[in-house]
């Protein structure tokens, strides 16, 4: 779990940051995905290593799933027959109680994405390569761009709790660092939150595009 | 002090239970949460009901046989303290107070509040040992052990075994207890020959009766004795560690 979640992590965050080129103009953006797929050459044929870079991210994502599905299972049959008076819940917050729930509408937004801006079958006006002009063709249909910033918002919520839960999953705790690990968390959901949801919004209200 | 007390009465495991409401009027602010329950049963045997199965044995927190979740919260409102260190006066007067027993697989409900708590006794069994010869009792300070080490272990060493832990998580996972037993004899110089061995037996006999975690934290705050979540950090490295090891070459120091 906490393997997987931190190759993820490392993508969204990667992921982000060379999509934010989007402000710097088309050629930007477009020669960023022009790169991705030369990335490599001439050591490996083009496109190989942009290859290689899903199949270890596929991995993960399944393995993530799979994982979070066997925790689900799991922690269902440890209590079967649940308290029949309200919980009064002091530590555990709306993150950690949600995190299969952000996790699916991640799951069901990424098979939109990749449909919208990889493929384009859900996206009338897809051109192959033309990466600024798919973005802004599609983040300007309303829904879309709703879509976009509610699944953003359910990964920063899974962000907050998952990077902070990733440290005592590996065991990674000092006492004079642990105070650190919240405010990790925290930063790392609002980057990857403010940066993603930013694209959609700006577009959608036309200031940039 | 006036009390409205809804109690969960369940006649045995199989059968379905239910909450019985009473009334407890004029009680002593000063009663702890024990004396209130047996204020109840004294009323129910003088009338002749059948009085409220509880656990209790020690009464100063220090035996882990109190289990009641109390208004949602295992032990109830009071951070660090066992059912039976709990006083009336923490509570508001005139409140409703809804107990109930831990819920859990791994707990299995006997009677009204009492479940079966033998589940931590396999897992102490699996590997909340050392096998050290027990004849007379060593020199003092023929082991030198760091302070903070000592410490960090008998911070550990304080958990009473109570299922609070359990109870609380919203995964009905055990990882406090498990951890905190882990660590107290993992820590110090005499655990260390079945470290290894101990780490993958707790954690394999722990899953086969409890949930597993996902770090909600709820353990730590509902724990009596405030047993951290380091601990749990501590049982998952240790865990991992156990996996990668050569444990031919465990004996040697670093
Ligand atoms: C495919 C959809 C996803 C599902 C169904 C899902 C589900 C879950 C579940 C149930 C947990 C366990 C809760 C816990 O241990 O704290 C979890 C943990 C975690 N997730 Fe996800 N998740 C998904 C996507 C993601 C993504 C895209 C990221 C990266 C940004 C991510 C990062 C993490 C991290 C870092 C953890 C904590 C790992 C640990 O402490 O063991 N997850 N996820
Ligand atoms: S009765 Fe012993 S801890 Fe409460």
């Amino acid at each position: 779990m906490a393997v997987s979640g931190i190759v993820l992590l490392g993508f969204v965050l990667v992921h982000m940051i060379g999509n934010l080129k989007v402000y710097l103009g088309a050629e930007a953006i477009n020669r960023y995905g022009e790169w991705l797929r030369e990335l490599g050459e001439p050591a490996l044929p083009r496109t190989a290593a942009l290859w290689i870079v899903r199949a270890v991210l596929a991995g993960a994502f399944v393995a993530h799933v799979v994982a979070a599905a066997q925790l689900t299972a799991l922690n269902r049959r440890a209590r079967p027959v649940g308290y029949r008076s309200p919980r009064d819940y002091v530590a555990a917050n709306f993150a950690s109680r949600t995190m299969r729930w952000t996790g699916v509408i991640v799951a069901l937004f990424v098979v939109f994405h990749l449909l919208d801006l990889t493929w384009g079958t859900a996206n009338p006006k897809f051109v192959r390569g033309e990466v600024y002009d798919n973005m802004v063709a599609s983040f300007r249909r309303v829904p879309v761009a709703i879509a976009y910033i509610a699944a953003n918002v359910a990964l920063a919520i899974h962000i907050f709790h998952g990077a902070w839960s990733l440290f005592q999953t590996l065991g990674w705790s000092n006492p004079r660092l642990n105070p650190a690990r919240r405010w990790f968390a925290a930063g790392f959901a609002a980057v990857i939150g403010i940066g993603n949801i930013s694209m959609p919004l700006l577009i959608v209200t036309r200031v940039v595009g | 002090m006036d009390l409205t007390l809804r109690v969960w009465r369940q006649a045995g495991p199989e059968v379905p239970g239910h909450f019985e409401t009473h009334e407890m009027r004029d009680v002593s602010p000063d009663m702890s949460f024990l004396e209130l329950f047996d204020t109840l049963n004294e009323r129910l045997i003088a009338e002749g009901r059948e009085p409220v199965a509880f656990d209790h044995d020690c009464r100063e927190g220090i035996c882990g046989s109190c289990s009641m979740m109390i208004n949602g919260r295992p032990h109830g409102p009071e951070r660090g303290t066992a059912t039976c260190q709990l006083h009336l006066r923490k509570l508001p007067d005139g409140a409703t107070i809804t107990v109930e027993p831990w819920r859990a697989a791994g707990f299995p409900i006997i009677r009204d509040l009492v479940v079966d708590r033998s589940a931590f006794d396999r897992i102490i069994e699996a590997g909340g040992y050392i096998t050290a010869p027990t004849g007379s009792a060593p020199d003092a300070n023929e082991i030198l052990i760091p302070k903070e080490v000592a410490d960090a272990a008998m911070d550990a060493a304080a958990c009473i075994g109570c299922g609070a832990c359990v109870a609380a998580c919203p995964n009905g996972a055990a990882q406090l207890f498990t951890a905190a037993k882990y660590a107290h004899l993992s820590l110090l110089p005499q655990g260390q020959p079945e470290r290894w061995t101990r780490v993958v037996r707790m954690v394999r006999e722990m899953e086969r009766w409890f949930g597993s975690c996902t770090n909600h934290g709820e353990c730590e705050a509902a724990c009596p004795k405030e047993i951290s979540i380091d601990f749990i950090a501590l049982l998952n490295r240790d865990y991992v560690k156990a996996q990668l090891r050569n444990r031919a070459l465990a004996g040697q120091r670093g």
